[in-house]
């Protein structure tokens, strides 16, 4: 029993059934093995793949300066920024908001620049539920295209204080 | 706690010696555990009934607290008394041995119970509205992460005794050959318990100094690194001990005997070596680590852990069948499984628990992850119920599975209300079931974790979701609810018992 000391030498071999049942769990993992490197030559959507430490200040100021020289508008306080085809676009989180709402062009490849200037964020982009955690100090770095025109949001899902639940943002994307 | 270090008594069933200062430890950390399940049972009944926005019962501020307290009670002291006791059981009553050093033992239990205290006190005044993970820069007050050390410190303790009880047993030769299996199982639990405090205190003393103006500045990033490698590998303790829990209620249920000790074994040490290297997939979706980092740690070594589980999923219901084979219920291929002591509290919950763990626990685990599947579940919902499935459907359930041997077997107590004990595994496991996959499909559907307001009725910029995820969020809170009727059954049931339950005569010989 489970609770007593084996009574023999029990460095025995497998059974059959075991040892079918341990190749099966073997080739599997193996598989899912090879899949997760493999995503990344034949997948669409990876995460970040160059890992950039920035700091916060300085991000803070090349955002700003982003939005400056961008800026067509703004919508409940907030700049709507325009960038031009492939530009380098920096979207920031802070309590309690994205900055600044995007507007962008369908099927333009956009090189983001996500990072937070207090605590932690959670971007979440909805509704195709894709999200990235942003770190204060860290960029997250994503080559962006996006495939379908529209509006899209921009939830924090990760707690960033009292009004975390009221952070929402905004990518309006055009034909 | 006056006990006499040599007093103890055989177990009529078993045979085993079970001595009085084991016996007074398993009772206080073991009690001490339930009244932190009932705190933490309080705190998902509160924070379930925000998150259901027909309901929507508390403010925001005092919803993040509870949130906070939450996992402190029900994930941190719940669970990690209850191993405790579990350790204590598993090095002394299942080797014959006296436990070691039992006042050191004692200052360990109120080490965990003074941190745990303290954290708790701390959260329900305010000082620590941070989550469970405290992530910097969110800041604590100092007491707050002072209660977190005084806690690792002294379930380190613990594990310290189990190790020392381990090398007496051998030296007194109070067991012949190898440890039984549910020791050496719990052995690789303590283990891995070593390595995860030790990443606890690596993390938690340079934040304690850093909220109190020591250290200036800790990087968020690495925090989160080193968190994890305390946060998610107590999670790998849980397992572990768990499917030692499973093996140990597969022998009190049908007297089952490992069909393979070596497997069995081996897929312990696979989980010593791969299983806490798999913690950094908290960070898949993290701009910290580089894609080659990420797939070494959480591809590699997570299917490698991944493996002993696949292996535990087949010799547990194998032990079953080969004892229940064995005492004639050989007809067609699953007498043996319908003449099992379902109407047993002890046999559901190792099923349900086992079937909760792998189907939905462990599966979604693996899913969220990879790399790439990770971004579609990162800090949503789908990840609070995965980890909801592993350690309230999992461990959670075969703990409470296990208690209701503890009282009659260790306390010596009769259950009281037993009709309802033998119902509870059904009501907590399928309202779980429910709970679980309805969370999954929520956050699947993008519905956030750590939300107080999924309507975002607040927000400058309007956002709503699909009816469909809040139809999946109402789904969550019944089954929810469910679970929460069969957590307080099991919470009656155990304290009655061992308060009142009727004395056994040291020579009664019952299990239930």
């Amino acid at each position: 029993m489970a609770i007593t000391s084996p009574e023999t030498y029990w460095w025995k071999p497998a059974d059959k059934e075991e040892r079918l049942w341990i190749t099966i769990a073997i080739v599997w993992c193996l598989i899912l093995f090879t899949m997760m490197p493999l995503w990344h030559i034949v997948g669409g959507q990876n995460p970040s793949l160059e890992p950039l430490k920035i700091r916060p200040t300085d991000y803070q100021k090349v955002s700003d300066a982003f939005i400056e020289k961008y800026k067509i508008g703004e919508e409940a306080g907030i700049p709507v920024v325009k960038p031009p085809d492939g530009a380098d676009v920096y979207l920031r989180g802070q309590m309690w908001n994205w900055i600044p709402i995007l507007e962008l062009k369908k099927g333009v490849n956009y090189k983001f620049h996500i990072s937070s200037v207090d605590l932690m964020h959670g971007f979440s982009l909805m509704p195709l539920v894709m999200n990235f955690q942003i770190v204060p100090g860290q960029d997250n770095i994503l080559n962006l295209t996006p495939t379908s025109s529209g509006t899209f949001h921009i939830i924090c899902n990760e707690f960033c204080g009292i009004n975390h639940h009221t952070m929402v943002g905004k990518i309006i994307v055009k034909d | 706690m006056a006990a006499n270090a040599l007093e103890f008594r055989t177990c009529p069933i078993t045979g085993k010696k079970v001595y009085a200062t084991t016996q007074n430890l398993i009772w206080i950390n073991a009690v001490t555990s339930v009244v932190f399940l009932l705190v933490g049972g309080l705190a998902a009944l509160l924070v379930l009934l925000t998150r259901w926005p027909a309901v929507h019962l508390l403010s925001a501020d005092l919803f993040y607290r509870i949130l906070t307290l939450h996992p402190i009670a029900a994930l941190v002291a719940w669970i990690i008394f209850f191993e405790v006791a579990g350790l204590y059981f598993g090095c002394s009553v299942l080797l014959n041995s006296r436990i070691a050093a039992p006042k050191v033992a004692w200052l360990a239990y109120f080490l965990m119970l003074i941190g745990a205290a303290i954290v708790a006190v701390q959260i329900l005044i305010g000082n620590a509205d941070v989550m469970f993970t405290s992530y910097i820069p969110l800041q604590a007050s100092p007491l707050y992460y002072l209660g977190v050390i005084l806690f690792a410190v002294g379930a380190l303790t613990a594990c310290g005794i189990f190790f020392g009880t381990l090398a007496i047993a051998k030296a007194e030769k109070t067991y012949e050959g190898s440890l039984p299996l549910v020791t050496f199982g719990l052995s690789a639990a303590a283990i891995i318990a070593v390595f995860t405090l030790a990443s606890g205190a690596i993390i938690y003393i340079p934040t304690f100094l850093w909220s109190i103006g020591i250290i200036k500045n800790i990087d968020p990033a690495m925090y989160r690194l080193i968190f994890w490698a305390f946060g998610h590998s107590s999670q790998q303790i849980n397992v572990t001990a768990m499917v030692s829990v499973w093996y140990l209620l597969a022998v009190l249920t049908v007297g089952a005997k490992p069909v393979n000790e070596k497997i069995c074994r081996s897929a312990f040490v696979l989980y010593i070596l791969f299983i806490n290297m798999a913690s950094e997939h908290h960070l898949l979706t993290d701009p910290t680590l580089s894609p080659a980092h990420k797939i070494a740690n959480t591809s590699y070594f997570i299917y490698m852990a991944a493996l002993a589980s696949m292996i535990h999923a087949l010799a547990i219901p194998m032990t079953v069948e080969v004892a229940q084979r064995k005492k004639g219920y050989t007809k067609g291929a699953f007498e043996w499984l319908t003449k099992a002591p379902w109407g047993e509290p002890g046999f559901p919950a190792l099923i349900l628990s086992l079937l909760i763990f792998g189907f939905i626990g462990g599966i979604t685990g693996i899913v969220n992850g990879t790399e790439q599947l990770s971004i579609k579940s990162h800090n949503t919902w789908a990840m609070t119920g995965h980890f909801h499935g592993t350690v309230v459907g999992g461990t959670t359930l075969a703990f409470m599975g296990l208690t209701y041997y503890v009282i009659p077997l260790i306390f010596r107590r009769e259950l009281i209300g037993k009709k309802l004990a033998t119902l509870q595994p059904y009501i907590y496991g399928i309202g779980l079931i429910i709970f679980t996959l309805s969370m999954i499909a929520s956050g699947t559907l993008g519905v956030p974790r750590r939300h107080w307001d999924i309507t975002f009725a607040d927000s400058i910029i309007p956002f709503s979701f699909d009816p469909t995820a809040i139809l999946f969020v109402t789904l969550t809170a019944l089954g929810g609810l469910l679970a929460i009727i069969g957590g307080a059954i099991f919470v009656g049931v155990a304290v009655l018992s061992v308060f009142f339950g009727r004395k056994m005569a040291p020579s009664e010989a019952k299990l239930l």
